[in-house]
């Protein structure tokens, strides 16, 4: 794993000053291009409105909002276990990362601690929640660059996950599984060593997006070097999770933040991280991190505690009045929900920290200056899922 | 430009070339695409779901009691709950009757329900059940209305529920059996 | 053999409508078995199945689902140009078909130069790109038609300078001559296999290949068309029988090239001449040999299609120019010293 150049990184940056003389010689026109909100490429519905000097972007800007559905304002009506079942669809491709961070928030307030089993089973779904999301990212970041099949074997191998999954909650895409004080229902006879064997092959799986993607060097030529963002840029935007660490920063809240909260400070993991910060560096980390994930699964499974999976809870659930926000390492990023409670059925007011609307901030500041093919790319590597960004 | 490097694309050929020779044959020299591809030829071969995948809800009419918190707890509101009183038979010799609710309408809109489980869940007297039956399409929107009847006959269906994990201190409960036609409630 | 009296005219009608058969039934086949059967294989996956057995009839479906559709012009597409310029393209694919030999007297019309006329001929369809890339009144289909125009001219030149190497080896810019020059010789003395020209200009032949899957703007040079940015580039605003011909053209002239290379590299129509087959039945195998070799090498092309991702167009100049072409200079020199040597 080589960084870039200096002798690449000089090569593109005069290739592109040289573009840009060209242009104000010819003087031509700038051209504005919309791509979105529908657009192969753009993981749903989000506009970018690109300002191009020849194939070069001027000035770029996204516009969100097409798929606004309220949750912040919907789940005013709702109660826990509603809300719970709601936010499932914020970031669709790893839903139940969506329902820890609230389901912790409210246990804050309510101050009940899940026994022990409950928080392994929790985190073991987290992590799965994350290999089905970035493993899906690992094909979709080829389809992008314009090689089909990645996409294929993608899909292919995150139905065994998804079936694990299936066979725990009863549903694929939308668990609704974490309770206040646990977890719904145990897990079925069997699944220990099934989901074992569903990692092995998760393995296999990254180990054929490496040969396939990330050795190729019509991928490496595409990736590397494009989309540098340095770290105190990174910083500055609020960039979250894998796109933070690929700009070299070492922050990982399973690690750094939220302790005791889940079952990370029993486990035993690694933090990647990459100096380039262009897009291939966060290719990189997010492989990586599946790899990791498997290892985290494998971890949990083996050490799994007995006992029971829900606290003395009362039936009808009203949280104390107060105040807590919680954030946890979410597939896409940081995500976090702050709760504000007045006592009710119902929350008072939640306000959903979510990861991509940050990752999505910094589009303006990368976009400048590169190609119109780099924009997919580098859109691609960032990563964001358009329910996370509008909510 | 990169100086191109034969054996980085070159491994990536071989992968897919690798898959297309797994897909083609899967098991000795024969060609049997069709067992090797991760492809299920729906409607002709269908994959089992899960035993708790949540496929369509069932109704065992005798335990509810109409007490209406799964109407109430619905995200969407999807079920429609009608009931009167009615005065049952005394339990013992010589007691009072007995003020029993009598279900007149119990629909689930599934062209609405989100297939949370929450109705499933909050109900206290073991009244619903999931099946993993999913293939209940209609041609019309109203027909996604399933009554009492209907709900009662997706019972039949119901699969009898996992054992779990060693470990657990979960208690595996019951189904209950699916009344009997004679004993028609 | 029958040997048939036939005036000039209904000759050359003869042979139009045999070619145009074959090629039509060549393309039929490739689309079948690289574009649905074999991708789908390489991605897990079936491709299709319901038409007709296999999914052998899936073509005929596809065809008669792009006759039936709406013929749709934008409001601002310039509507000659527009509707003229997939006739355009095709008509470059049906005329490099005229010269590709499918056996001693297969072949519709047998020039002295007919290598230089397939190369010269097969630029045309740059001006069709050009003209659909402008007319669709959309931004989209002018940059994938730029890109194109850029790519397809770039890629010209180390297609033909590949190809001056096996002129040179063969002796004649005739693609018969050439085919009989590989199936006659010999290599080292060995003569069982003749002397099929991928074993001295192999470096030719790989310079070739690249070049071709640059000009059939497939993955990965498929910038024009990149479908994750440009939403099919250039024929963003096809429909109908339009689009159709534009499948057509991009799937025949695939065909076309690959049954080229054949006759350059592989030894086309011919067996080796050692193996001591009559002409009577290289009258017969002969169409069949060289179908087989042309869908070889059009599986490759697929096969590299499927698996790669795409250059940025400024890469793949940079290829062309800064790569190619010197190492087909360079192959150019080496075969003509080598040649006047031996």
């Amino acid at each position: 794993m080589t960084a870039v150049s200096d002798r690449q990184k000089l090569q593109y940056i005069a290739a592109q000053a040289s573009d840009a003389r060209l242009n104000v010689e010819l003087e031509t026109e700038g051209m504005t291009l919309n791509l979105g909100p529908q657009h192969p490429a753009t993981h749903g519905t989000l506009r970018i409105v690109a300002r191009l000097d020849g194939e070069q972007v001027v000035h770029a800007e996204p516009i969100m909002g097409y798929m606004h559905r309220g949750y912040e304002k919907i789940v005013e009506v709702r109660t826990y276990a509603q809300v719970t079942t709601l936010i499932n669809r914020i970031d669709w491709l790893g839903s139940f990362a969506n329902e820890v961070p609230f389901i912790l928030a409210a246990e804050r307030l309510m101050g009940i601690e899940p026994p022990k089993r409950a928080t392994w089973i929790r985190t073991l779904l987290f992590e799965m929640a994350r290999i089905a999301n970035i493993g899906l990212f690992l094909g979709e970041m080829g389809l992008q660059v314009g090689a089909v099949t990645p996409a294929f074997y993608a899909f292919r191998d995150r139905e065994f996950v998804l079936n694990q999954i299936e066979a725990v909650t009863g549903g694929r895409f939308h668990p609704n599984f974490d309770r206040i004080g646990g977890v719904k229902d145990d897990l079925p006879k069997g699944w220990i060593d099934e989901t074992r064997a569903v990692m092995d092959r998760m393995r296999d799986f990254c180990d054929e997006m490496e040969e396939l993607l990330m050795g190729s060097e019509i991928f490496q030529a595409r990736c590397r070097g494009i989309g540098v963002i340095p770290a105190d840029v990174a910083l500055q935007f609020g960039l979250s999770g894998a796109n933070l660490r690929a700009s070299g920063v070492d922050w990982d809240i399973r690690r750094d933040g939220n302790h005791g909260l889940l079952a990370y400070d029993d486990l035993d993991f690694s933090v990647w991280t990459h100096p380039d910060g262009d897009s291939f560096a966060r290719f990189w980390v997010r492989l990586q991190e599946v790899r990791e994930a498997t290892k985290l699964v494998d971890q949990l499974l083996d050490g799994m505690p007995s006992g029971p999976i829900m606290a003395k809870v009362p039936r009808i659930i009203k949280v104390p009045a107060g105040e807590a926000f919680v954030s946890t390492e979410n597939p896409l990023g940081e995500m976090g929900y702050y709760i504000v409670s007045k006592g009710d059925l119902v929350p008072f007011r939640v306000k959903i920290r979510s990861a991509s609307f940050n990752n999505v901030s910094v589009v303006p500041w990368v976009l400048r200056g590169v190609y119109v093919p780099d924009i997919i790319t580098i859109l691609g590597s960032l990563y964001f899922i358009l329910g996370d960004i509008d909510r | 430009m990169p100086a191109p490097k034969v054996p980085g694309v070159l491994k990536g050929l071989g992968v897919t070339l690798r898959e297309a020779m797994k897909t083609m044959f899967p098991g000795g020299p024969v060609p049997s695409p069709s067992k090797g591809a991760a492809t299920v030829q729906y409607p002709r071969e269908k994959e089992l779901p899960a035993t708790r995948s949540r496929g369509v809800i069932s109704l065992h009419e005798e335990n509810c009691t109409s007490c209406m918190l799964c109407a109430r707890e619905c995200p969407d509101w999807c079920i429609y709950i009608e009931a009167h009183k009615t005065l049952a038979p005394p339990r013992r010799a010589g007691g009072k009757p007995r003020q029993v609710n009598t279900l007149d309408r119990f629909d689930i809109d599934y062209s609405l329900c989100m297939y949370c489980g929450i109705c499933v869940e909050v109900c206290p007297f073991e009244a619903l059940f999931w099946t993993p039956e999913y293939e209940y399409s209609e041609f019309k929107i109203a027909d996604l209305l399933h009554d009492k009847e209907r709900l009662g006959q997706w019972l039949d269906t119901v699969p009898e529920f996992e054992a779990y994990e060693a470990g657990s201190e979960a208690k595996v409960k019951k189904v209950p059996p699916p009344p009997t036609k004679a004993s028609g409630s | 053999m029958i040997a048939l009296e036939l005036a000039y005219w209904q000759e050359t009608t003869l042979r139009v409508v045999i070619g145009l058969a074959a090629l039509l039934a060549l393309t039929g086949g490739v689309v079948y078995l690289f574009l649905f059967k074999f991708v789908s294989f390489m991605q897990s996956r079936l491709g299709p199945m319901e038409a007709g057995p296999y999914g052998s009839l899936q073509l005929l479906a596809e065809v008669g689902k792009w006759l039936q559709k709406e013929d749709i012009f934008t409001e601002r597409a310039d509507r000659i140009v527009f509707a003229a310029s997939p006739f355009v393209v095709i008509t470059s694919t049906f005329l490099l078909f005229v010269v590709v030999p499918g056996g001693p007297n297969a072949v519709v019309a047998d020039l002295d130069n007919s290598l230089l006329y397939a190369m010269a001929v097969s630029a045309i369809s740059v001006i069709g790109i050009l003209m659909a890339g402008w007319a669709s009144a959309n931004k989209y289909a002018l940059l994938g038609g730029l890109r194109a125009a850029g790519q397809l001219v770039a890629y010209e030149l180390p297609m033909i300078l590949a190809i001056v190497g096996v002129v040179i080896q063969a002796g004649s810019l005739n693609l018969q001559d050439i085919v009989y020059a590989q199936s006659e010789g010999e290599i080292f003395g060995v003569g069982w296999i003749g002397n099929p020209f991928i074993l001295t200009q192999f470096v030719g032949f790989l310079v070739f290949m690249i070049a071709m899957q640059a000009e059939l703007t497939q993955t990965p040079f498929d910038m024009p068309v990149a479908e994750s940015e440009l939403v099919a580039g250039y024929m963003v605003e096809y429909s109908g029988i339009r689009f159709l011909v534009y499948f057509i053209a991009e799937f025949a002239t695939a065909v076309g090239f690959s049954a080229i290379a054949a006759t350059m590299f592989l030894g086309g129509w011919a067996l080796p001449a050692d193996w001591g087959i009559s002409r009577d039945w290289m009258h017969v195998i002969g169409p069949i040999v060289a179908a087989t070799k042309a869908i070889a090498l059009t599986g490759l092309v697929f096969w590299v299609r499927f698996s790669f991702p795409r250059f940025r167009e400024d890469q793949l100049q940079r290829l062309a120019w800064k790569f190619l072409i010197p190492i087909t200079l360079a192959n150019i020199v080496v075969t003509g010293v080598l040649k006047v040597a031996f």
